[in-house]
């Protein structure tokens, strides 16, 4: 019974852990697939939507609900302008400029922040509502990574509607799957691709403020989640939701299990299936086959 | 090999067409090659106080050059190359500091084995992809690795790593004296002298020459009957000892080997000072690290979130305007200059 | 795909390139459906047909750019259909894309070079400088006179214009020294006033090559081909002389019938 309500406790601590990481993530995963663009800068995204929220919560006391919002509206509105100005002209450049780009990116935010606001570590007061435990029935766990893994699973459900059912959505599938086709079809694949870049980054801004808790907020955040951002959405295939759910709920179990019981470099094994699974796959989980 | 020469007698040997010249000659010394050692060489008389710093730009040199074969030559992007950095630098450091083996240049070499073997087996395995799969499985080994030496902290110490190596003399008479650093210069700079001219080498090679195909057009080395992949492993794994030299240097010189060697921020500086002094064109690794080294010397302890913006806006700029890095400037500008004198 | 019944290859000789029943799926799209094909020694063949028709598709089978869904491929008697692309270059058949494929960063004298040093054994070697290789040198400054590339062979490939970059696609593949030479649209792109260059060194080429030739230009098929596939919807629609297949009816209807391009045009 101990050991049931422990292992409970692992699979909770973990999707919970995911969910955070999928909704950070998953913005990546569909610029990625929608126009091969190597974003490393996709974590810093993050960083700057989870500093707006808590700005906002701290300093304005704004409730948790309005700060989420405010952050993905700014976050968004961000990248359009460096969407714009600088991602646009590497569209058709090779993949080295691209990951140059973006690591100056990364450098410029980190700095950014660090003069802005400061080099320490930012709290947050998670809303009342969400504090506590919940009770589950045969054991308690922390209302808030419930709240979290309900949230994620919202979330890629709406997404995936919106992919299925809006013609948007149609034309976000058809330009992944062949951009060239798409383009032929009259679909202005540029235009998509910055309302796309937009709401993902606007999508990490939230993952960003909703993963406080867990993971902190410090001017380094853009780089130290970074290679897990990478794995999940390679894990998981470029361009699929429902791939970077799958492949963010299952690196969070994982990671979690692991610092529990391995603490020194028991995220080891992490990069040794990430590396099995790209080779047997290199597509990812539910990524598409380069013809 | 008998060459078929299909000249007719009749006419001049084609190999005094000035193209055909060009060629003939390309791999021959210039002048100004000899400036970077003649460079070294006055560093050590003229500022023996920075020997230190000489020799750490000494090791950021030869890291650069092995990341050079790799990327600049035959086109494979990785942030992983702190991988065989690192394993050149544990290999000697856990030689050492267990009293298995101290002898410095021999265990140079059993540094840039081990860092060989690494980069073969990825290698094998990874050079099957390419794009962004390539790119995350470099830096998924590496992080591999740093947790493995992590794991392993009852023989790597961990975090903390492993302090105060012992490095037996060179040729049992040069000693390396943690405050007199005349050894760990001179030995580094030798070091360095005969890796570079063994890459030059390499790179002037029908084998070097046909590296700038595969980066050119892969598309087209498969249509020439070329085994791509062959050559890019061997690349790859020749790329790798060479770092592993590096590595090995750093413990050597620092008498001191940590996680640090296997980090991200390692690999991703390394491919800084490559680009910033450009690629694929051998001395970019020297103009890059001197450069980004000095300025981080002197900027990044005095302001060094400033270093960090700077160093993000030049990397920006680079990658829109000028992605041939300092080198590739230079050769633009002098081009327009040619052109300029050339016209009326 | 459910396993497809096996096709027997046996060699038969004096034919350079031969294939059997070959075909390539594309899922439910059939691209190159059954083509039994012979190509002979001192061969001058064209392929044509309307765009679509999978001639393209039918050279990437013939060099293993692309695997075959079902059939064989054979060279000079030997079964070559698992073979790689580079292993069938060795074995002899070179080719030409239809879109330019050079290494437009290095010299027009570099590119030829690199192909000649991959044909000689050259390539692997590591500890010399490529430089003294006189005779790949002297052999790739050979053909890019006979290409009349002789005055731009030190320019990047980069700064020519696209006609003559055509040449040095040609010189690359003449450089393997083929036993069969697989030409897709050689002189597409190439202005007018230029293309004269590409058709004479064509016509120049050592008689015992085997030539295909994919074109659309009917004035080239009858200055160079003795015999001419005509391919639709990947199948061999008809095959003859260039005169046979001009006087064949149904070959002017599929031209004709196709947005009034005649014959005569690209």
């Amino acid at each position: 019974m101990d050991f049931a309500v422990d292992l409970a406790g692992i699979v909770l601590g973990g999707l919970s852990a995911g969910s955070v990481l999928f909704v950070v993530s998953v913005g990546l995963s569909v610029t990625m697939g929608l126009m091969g663009f190597v974003n490393l800068a996709h974590g810093a995204f993050a960083m700057f939507g989870g500093y707006v929220i808590v700005l906002a919560m701290n300093s304005a006391h704004i409730d948790f609900a309005a700060a989420l919002a405010i952050g993905f509206v700014a976050t968004a509105a961000l990248s359009v302008v460096l969407e714009r100005v600088l991602y646009r002209p590497l569209y058709r450049a090779g993949e080295l400029d691209q990951v140059l780009l973006t690591i100056g990116l990364i450098f410029i935010f980190i700095a950014g922040i660090t003069i802005v606001v400061g080099p320490e570590s930012q709290p947050l007061e998670l809303p009342s509502t969400l504090g506590g435990q919940l009770n589950l029935g045969f054991m308690h766990y922390r209302t808030y990574s419930i709240f979290l893994i309900v949230i994620g699973f919202l979330i890629v459900f709406g997404i995936w509607l919106a992919f299925e059912r809006t013609r948007i959505g149609a034309q976000i599938r058809a330009t992944v799957d062949n951009r060239r086709m798409a383009e032929s079809l009259g679909i202005n694949v540029d235009r998509l691709f910055a309302i796309t870049f937009a709401f993902g980054s606007g999508m990490a801004a939230i993952g960003g403020g909703l993963g406080v808790e867990f993971l902190g907020l410090d001017p380094q955040y853009a780089l130290k989640y970074l290679v897990y951002f990478l794995i999940a959405v390679s894990v998981g295939g470029l361009g699929s939701v429902v791939g970077v759910y799958c492949a963010s709920l299952l690196l969070g179990v994982l990671d979690f299990a692991l610092k529990l019981y391995l603490p020194k470099g028991g995220t080891i094994f992490i990069y040794v299936f990430t590396i099995l699974l790209l080779l047997w796959r290199p597509q990812g989980l539910f990524g598409r086959r380069e013809t | 090999m008998p060459p078929r020469q299909p000249h007719t007698p009749l006419l001049p040997p084609r190999i005094t067409h000035p193209a055909a010249q060009a060629l003939a000659r390309r791999h021959r010394l210039r002048w100004w090659e000899v400036l970077p050692w003649a460079a070294a060489i006055l560093f050590y008389f003229v500022v023996p106080d920075y020997l230190g710093f000489g020799t750490e730009l000494l090791i950021a040199v030869l890291f650069a050059l092995s990341l050079d074969l790799a990327l600049g030559y035959a086109g494979i992007v990785t942030l992983g190359q702190a991988a065989f950095f690192g394993t050149g630098a544990y290999t000697v450091g856990l030689l050492a500091f267990h009293g298995i083996w101290t002898e410095p240049i021999t265990s140079l070499l059993i540094g840039a084995l081990a860092a060989a073997v690494v980069g073969l087996l990825s290698g094998l395995v990874l050079l099957r992809t390419g794009g962004l799969t390539l790119l995350m499985l470099t830096i998924c080994i590496m992080e591999l690795l740093e947790q493995a030496a992590n794991m392993a902290h009852d023989y790597t110490g961990g975090f903390d790593g492993l302090a105060s190596l012992a490095i037996a003399p060179v040729f049992g008479v040069f000693e390396f004296n943690p405050l007199y650093l005349n050894t760990q210069f001179l030995y580094s700079l030798a070091v360095v002298l005969v890796c570079f001219l063994f890459l030059r080498t390499l790179v002037y090679s029908p084998f070097g020459q046909s590296l700038t195909g595969i980066r050119e057009n892969l598309l087209r080395m498969h249509a020439v009957g070329s085994p791509v992949r062959r050559r890019l492993v061997i690349c790859y794994t020749i790329s790798a000892a060479i770092a592993g030299v590096a590595g090995g240097l750093w413990a050597q010189t620092n008498a001191y080997v940590n996680l640090s060697v296997l980090s991200l921020d390692r690999a991703a500086t390394v491919l800084i000072v490559l680009i910033l002094g450009g690629y694929g064109r051998l001395y970019g690794a020297f103009i890059g690290a001197v450069v980004y080294l000095t300025l981080e010397h002197f900027l990044a302890r005095i302001y060094p979130t400033a270093w960090q913006l700077g160093l993000g806006v030049l990397l920006v700029l680079i990658a829109l305007f000028a992605r041939n890095g300092i080198l590739g400037l230079g050769e633009t500008l002098w081009r327009r200059y040619l052109q300029w004198r050339a016209s009326p | 795909m459910a396993a497809l019944p096996a096709v027997a290859c046996v060699a038969v000789s004096e034919i350079r390139l031969e294939t059997r029943a070959l075909c390539r799926h594309f899922g439910a799209l059939v691209a190159v459906n059954d083509i039994d094909f012979k190509l002979a020694a001192g061969a001058r063949h064209a392929l044509i047909g309307p765009n679509g028709a999978g001639k393209t598709t039918f050279i990437n089978l013939l060099t293993g750019a692309l695997p075959t869904t079902r059939g064989c491929v054979l060279l000079s008697g030997k079964d070559i259909t698992a073979k790689a692309q580079a292993e069938r270059v060795k074995l002899g058949i070179a080719r030409t894309f239809q879109i330019n494929q050079l290494f437009r960063g290095l010299s027009v004298l570099e590119n030829i070079c690199i192909s000649v040093a991959e044909r000689v054994g050259a390539a692997p070697s590591m500890f010399y400088p490529a430089g003294k290789r006189t005779d790949v040198i002297e052999e790739s400054m050979y053909l890019a006179e006979v290409l009349k590339l002789a005055d731009v062979a030190h320019h990047r490939v980069s700064e020519l214009p696209y006609g003559r970059q055509r040449l040095v696609e040609l010189a690359i593949a003449i450089g393997l020294r083929p036993e069969v030479l697989l030409l897709d649209e050689p002189a597409a792109g190439v202005p007018s006033v230029e293309s004269h260059i590409v058709l004479d060194a064509i016509e120049g080429l050592p008689e015992q090559i085997a030539v295909l030739i994919i074109e659309h230009d009917m004035d080239v098929v009858f200055r160079f081909a003795k015999r001419v596939t005509v391919m639709v919807s990947g199948a061999v629609f008809a095959e003859g002389t260039p005169k046979e297949i001009e006087a064949n009816p149904q070959v002017r209807a599929i031209y004709l019938g196709q947005s009034g391009h005649g014959p005569h045009n690209g």
